[in-house]
């Protein structure tokens, strides 16, 4: 049981990196001017909710088998990775329904979304404010995060496996 | 051999011609500006002066604007020359003139400009040497009383020889004796700061080239710089040396005439006379009282090496206009901070009848009252201003000023953007500001020094500005446009030339070889000078661009116009004008024998109309079925407009009238703008979307957000943002088919703008909004509508543009500011571009610029022209590296710096929130000058202290914040709202700084002294006055000119005169509610006030209404919100806000 929740782990973790990998390609052809904001964004953008499923399932499962550490490691991750995504949807009508004001409205926007974005990477914002250069280091860390999520996946599986 | 057809009018030849002969004046600047080679420049100064003026901008007469071949005579550039000024200045700059807005490239003031030369010449030379004298600094320190003075007290001796050169400018004759007596006794200096400015300022106040002159004015600053020069000859000298003796010489052979003509008005004036006697003892007076300021002045000497800002003094000088004196009475109201010189005061009032005083009561600037040491040196006065452009060892610029003391800070005049210090050469050559302007004229070497000067550093540009009028563009055809291999950057002339076959790139610094055929020049027919062609010559050029600039043939001019004839659009009246301007424009419509029109009107159906030639009458096609929408017949929808005019015409006839019972209230514009998209994306073209109500069908449909509970509120303002990203997406859609949408919204109700007008944002359209607009109950909208709609039908397109804008390596762009969509990092999608369109970017310094010493920065515009061509518009400009934080600020635009912040204050509001964006603005104005008071000023002194270049920066934060845009507490509807922040963020700098800070004039008392002339028109140029209730009197009319409208605000008991010899009425009491226009009197009077109404409209590339307004109308309102020195219910009034600066500060 416990060999097969990391076997998971490590095939999604490979997903995760891959997908890391994607993203910091594009977002370098972007800086060097081989594709078109419009092109890139369109293209992360069909990417940002495979990649906070993958994230969420890691962390679910290793929250289900009780894996403390790694569900510590992953929370952070997790977390933040679906903050973006909300803040970063374009289609928020629940943030827009008349009924909520006051409290309510200042609670959301708490998660301060921008209205009207096209998700989380806007073409027309990407270029101002250094804001391809934040994604990028984002990426960047995240392929970090999930390289040593691997090993550690690896080295727990290895030890499930022979524990078995 | 290649290069063809060289078209560049004026370009090289006439415009060298023209510019020796012009002002010897500019030679003047030239000198003081010129830090880096002082010495080879001074020479040639005089000459130099010339050429600088006339630069590569003012082509003279000939100027042709775009046109290669012989349509320069279009221009008109001869005749308005002249016409404008009968001194001998008049030259290239005149035709300038009715554009005040457009300064030559060495940051003269335009207008001011003839005087300026003209003025300093003659006086400098006496001047010049005396100040070389200068007084021992303890003579000066002693007297240093007054505040203000400070600075200068330490180099006194030379401000009074100064002095007299201001005298000059105001009435040269009488004054020259006094002062030269005045002079020879050194206490002069004190006590004469005030008196002197005095006499001019009483003079200058009404007339209109006095402005000019004041332009000069600032000369009075000039005095400054002067003595500062020789302090800084025997104290520490500036690093580059800026002061040079040599160059106070050069000034005097130019000055002679133009200063004349301009100083004969104010020697007629009586007041003029008066007070020279007078001014010496209040001077004296008001001076000992107020000992603190002097410490700061000292301090200043020292730190300013350079001279750079000659237009800041230049500033300075404007002031004249306004008897220092004079304000200081009306002031006594004022918080005892704001009296600088009580004993100035005093003198003053008594002086000047009442009546008088309010119209001239601004005292343009504090020096005034500081510097002319000699109350009678009129005469002084201008040969110190002379001698301080010449000399530029103080950069006026860095003049201390403490904001909290001196309150009069507005130039009488337009506020030049300030010159770089650059070498001679390469300033005559740079671009106009008017074009390009950095937010730092002097550029910090690294990042960490421009964390320091807490300023923001960015570019503003107005691209494809209609240069016609002011400037020639040269224009050239060449088969091959000489680039840099590496980085692409077109050649300009601010790069270096090897020998004669290499150039080095001045942005990424690469060799490349000079092609074969550039070493042909076809204007001088000579071979091997590459150095001469135009394109190294002009900073601004435009090349005809060969097939390989193309990735389609050029497509044709398209125009589609999407009216929305739902009940509510017919029950504005908007169609009848919409139809019947286009009528009369139909020709005027940019393009050649292919342009094509289209017509799409909707409500919630969407009607196409056929026009296929061949058809008797427009035959409408309705498509219902607005969630699928469809063409019903794709190819005959556009049509080639010269084939089928008879039938676009008989549509526009007909169209009102087809509507006319319409009871459809909803509005599909969603699917329309979809409809009008797909029309179009097989070509590209431009969409104009007139809008009359919040879409509430189909697509993109949206809901009232806005609460009117909540106008008001002091809370954050919600709802800034868009609600949907249907319309951001559509834009995409659009940029990238070429197509550019504009919006022209007429609705009282709320629209949401803040979604709809993402649709123009990306596509890089315009947006036009006409508040509560009815052909009936709003007469006003209604010309205004019409006016802008001829404009912006006839006005100059490109299409299919892509803009880049690139900078030397080290420096880098991080943030774009205006209507475009961001392609890639530095490039720029314009579907359309028009020339009424601004950008602003941000930048900042990854790599330290050491070695350097200057940096270059280059737009180049490739867009299609309605005619067919492919053209490249390229606009460089080129600035010098500092590497000392004083020289940071000594370089800071003011107007820049403001514009800038506000675009990025709009950012702010709509991605944080409005409190975030103004708490932003607020600390920026604190820590700029925070770090100014630490880090640059070396002597500490109490009071809010500012250097003069950004005296006027907490008054434009505060007038910022009291934007419709950004204010809160003030109820504000959320369309008003956002429609301001889109105009901060794509208007040209001139246009939004109005906006900001309008401009207020007194008008019942105008006169011809100091006129301008423009084409046998005389204009009068009133003071500006400063926007304070207090200038406000019941006995005067005030207009007030904010852009887009202007108030003429009539006074309660306004002199009868006024009443019935321009407003038309008996009295009072007759003067309607409701008044939009002037009536046409045959009176001087009413000539004098329509000529300057008209003259400020011409200014401007969009229609500003005027509204007449009683002092009991309901829209006093309108009038009154935007006197931002005052207090309101919800703001600070400007002196509370300097104190919670200076709060903030010492902190």
């Amino acid at each position: 049981m416990e060999a097969a929740v990391f076997i998971v782990s490590l095939v999604d973790c490979c997903a995760l990196i891959f997908l890391s990998v994607y993203f910091i390609i594009t977002l370098s052809d972007l800086e060097c001017d081989y594709i078109n904001a419009r092109a890139c964004c369109s293209k992360l953008n069909k990417w940002v909710i495979p990649e906070l499923i993958g994230q969420t399932l890691t962390t679910v499962m290793m929250m289900v088998s009780m894996h403390w550490f790694i569900l510590i490691l992953n929370l952070p991750v997790a977390a933040w990775d679906l903050y973006r995504t909300c803040r970063g949807w374009p289609h928020r009508a629940w943030a827009e329904k008349p009924g909520l004001q006051g409290a309510e409205l200042r609670h959301l926007r708490y998660v301060k979304v921008p209205l009207g974005n096209m998700g989380v990477f806007d073409p027309t914002e990407i270029h101002n404010r250094g804001q391809l250069k934040s994604h990028m280091k984002e990426a960047m860390i995240k392929l970090g995060f999930h390289l040593l999520c691997f090993f550690i996946y690896l080295y727990s599986m290895i030890l499930a496996l022979i524990n078995d | 051999m290649s290069s063809t057809g060289f078209n560049s009018r004026n370009g090289t030849g006439q415009t060298y011609a023209n510019g020796p002969s012009q002002n010897p004046g500019m030679g003047f600047n030239i000198g003081s500006q010129a830090p880096y080679s002082p010495m080879p420049t001074k020479g040639p100064v005089a000459p130099g002066a010339g050429l600088y003026n006339s630069g590569p901008y003012q082509p003279g007469p000939p100027a042709g604007p775009y046109q290669p071949g012989p349509p320069a005579g279009a221009y008109q550039p001869g005749p308005p020359a002249g016409a404008f000024q009968p001194g001998p200045q008049a030259g290239p700059y005149q035709p300038a003139a009715p554009v005040s807005s457009y300064h030559p490239p060495p940051g003269q003031p335009p207008l001011t400009r003839p005087p300026m030369g003209g003025p300093p010449p003659t006086l400098t030379p006496p001047q010049s040497s005396s100040p070389a004298p200068r007084m021992p600094h303890a003579q000066a320190t002693p007297p240093p009383p007054a505040a203000m003075s400070h600075n200068y007290y330490p180099n006194q001796p030379p401000q009074q020889s100064p002095s007299p050169a201001w005298q000059y400018g105001a009435a040269a004759p009488p004054a020259a004796a006094p002062h030269g007596a005045m002079r020879a006794p050194p206490s002069g200096p004190v006590g004469n700061h005030v008196g002197p400015m005095n006499p001019a300022a009483t003079l200058l106040p009404p007339q209109p080239s006095p402005s000019s002159s004041a332009g000069y004015a600032p000369t009075p600053l000039a005095p400054v710089p002067h003595s500062t020069a020789p302090g800084s000859g025997p104290g520490p000298v500036p690093l580059h040396g800026y002061t040079q003796p040599g160059n106070a010489s050069t000034p005097p052979p130019m000055a002679p005439h133009p200063y004349q003509p301009a100083s004969a008005p104010y020697g007629a004036l009586p007041t003029g006379h008066a007070m020279p006697p007078m001014g010496p003892p209040p001077m004296g007076n008001a001076t000992p009282p107020p000992p603190k300021a002097e410490g700061p002045s000292a301090g200043n000497g020292h730190q300013a090496p350079y001279a750079f800002n000659h237009l800041e003094n230049k500033m300075a000088g404007a002031p004249q206009s306004g008897p220092p004196g004079r304000h200081l009475g009306h002031y006594p109201s004022l918080p005892p901070g704001y009296n600088n010189t009580p004993a100035s005061q005093g003198a003053a009032p008594p002086m000047h009848p009442p009546m008088q005083t309010a119209p001239s009561q601004y005292p343009p600037q504090p020096q005034l009252y500081q510097q002319p040491p000699g109350g009678p040196g009129l005469a002084q006065m201008s040969s110190s201003l002379a001698s301080l452009s010449l000399q530029g060892n103080t950069p006026e610029a860095l003049r201390v000023v403490n904001l909290l003391q001196e309150r009069n800070l507005l130039p009488a005049g337009p506020i030049p953007a300030p010159t770089p210090p650059l070498p001679q050469d390469l300033q005559k050559v740079n671009c106009n500001p008017e074009v390009f302007r950095c937010t730092l004229s002097s550029i910090p070497q690294t990042q960490s020094l421009l964390n320091k000067a807490k300023l923001p550093l960015g570019l503003l540009l107005h691209p494809f500005k209609d240069l016609s009028v002011t400037l020639q563009l040269p224009v050239v055809t060449s088969s091959t446009i000489v680039r840099c291999r590496s980085c692409r950057t077109y050649i300009n002339p601010f790069v270096s030339f090897l020998d004669q076959r290499r150039w080095k790139c001045n942005l990424c610094f690469r060799v490349n070889d000079v092609p074969e055929e550039f070493m042909y020049n076809p204007i001088s027919r000579s071979y091997g000078e590459p150095q001469k062609r135009p394109e190294v010559q002009n900073a601004t050029i435009e090349f005809i661009a060969p097939s390989e600039y193309m990735l389609r043939p050029p497509q044709p001019a398209v125009y589609l116009f999407v009216l929305d004839v739902s009940h509510n659009a017919v029950e504005t009246g908007y169609l009848n004008v919409v139809c019947q301007s286009l009528l009369d424009n139909i020709s005027a419509l940019p393009g050649d024998t292919r342009t094509k029109v289209g017509f799409i009107t909707f409500d919630s159906t969407i009607h196409f109309y056929n026009l296929q030639e061949g058809l008797s009458q427009p035959q409408m096609l309705i498509v219902s079925d607005i969630e699928e929408i469809f063409l019903p017949t794709p190819d005959s929808l556009l049509v080639n407009l010269n084939e089928c005019k008879e039938l676009v015409q008989d549509l526009l006839k007909s169209l009102p009238h087809i509507f006319e019972k319409t009871m459809e209230t909803q509005s599909a514009l969603g699917p329309a703008l979809q409809a009008a998209f797909k029309l179009l994306s097989p070509t590209g073209g431009r969409v104009s979307v007139f809008q009359t109500q919040l879409p509430s069908m189909g697509v993109g449909a949206l809901k009232s957000r806005e609460d009117p509970n909540q106008r008001a509120s002091a809370k954050d303002i919600q709802h800034l943002a868009p609600a949907t990203d249907f319309y951001k997406k559509l834009a995409l859609d659009c940029s990238g088919q070429q197509v550019a949408v504009d919006l022209f919204l007429l609705s009282a109700q709320y629209c949401d703008l803040a979604s709809l007008g993402c649709i123009s944002r990306y596509s890089a359209g315009s947006v036009y909004y006409y508040p509560s607009y009815h052909h009936q109950h709003n007469p006003a909208q209604v010309e205004r509508f019409e006016k802008d709609l001829k404009r912006y039908l006839t006005r100059k397109i490109g299409f299919e543009a892509v803009m880049r804008i690139r900078c030397t390596k080290g420096l880098s762009i991080h943030t774009f500011h205006g209507n475009f969509f961001v392609r890639s990092t530095d490039l720029l999608s314009l579907p359309n571009v028009n020339p009424d369109a601004g950008f602003a970017v941000q930048m900042s310094i990854e790599e330290n610029l050491v070695d350097m010493q200057v940096v270059s920065f280059q737009a180049a515009l490739l867009y299609t022209s309605s005619k067919g061509e492919r053209r490249i518009r390229v606009h460089t400009l080129c600035l010098p590296v500092v590497n000392s934080l004083t020289d940071v600020f000594a370089g800071a635009d003011v107007q820049a710096v403001t514009g800038l912040l506000a675009s990025m204050a709009v950012d702010r509001s709509v991605s944080a929130s409005l409190g975030d964006a103004r708490d932003a603005m607020t600390n920026a104005a604190i820590d700029s000058l925070a770090s100014y008071r630490h880090a640059a000023l070396t002597i500490q002194q109490p009071g809010l202290l500012a250097p003069a270049c950004l005296r006027l920066f907490p008054l434009y934060v505060l007038a910022l914040l009291k934007q419709k845009a950004f204010r809160t507490g003030t109820s504000t509807r959320l369309d008003d709202r956002v429609f301001s922040m889109c105009q901060l963020k794509f208007q040209p700098l001139v246009y939004a700084m109005l906006m900001i800070h309008p401009t207020l004039y007194r008008v019942d008392d105008l006169s011809d002294q100091g006129a301008l002339n423009i084409s046998e028109r005389t204009i009068p140029q009133p003071r500006e006055l400063q926007l304070s209730v207090e200038k406000l009197c019941r006995e005067g009319a005030f207009l007030m000119d904010a852009g887009s409208v202007m108030h003429l605000w009539v006074g309660r008991s306004c002199n009868p005169s006024f009443l019935t010899q321009v407003l038309g009425v008996p009295d009072y009491a007759a003067l309607p509610q409701n008044m939009y226009q002037l009536p046409e009197l045959e009176t001087a009077e009413s000539q004098r006030t329509r000529a300057f109404i008209g003259w400020l409209r011409e200014q401007r590339p969009f229609y500003p209404s005027l509204h007449i307004i009683r002092d009991d109308s309901p829209q006093k309102g309108d009038f009154m919100q935007n006197m931002i020195e005052d207090r309101t219910e919800s703001a600070l009034s400007y002196y509370e806000f300097l104190l919670h600066m200076q709060q903030q500060i010492s902190k």
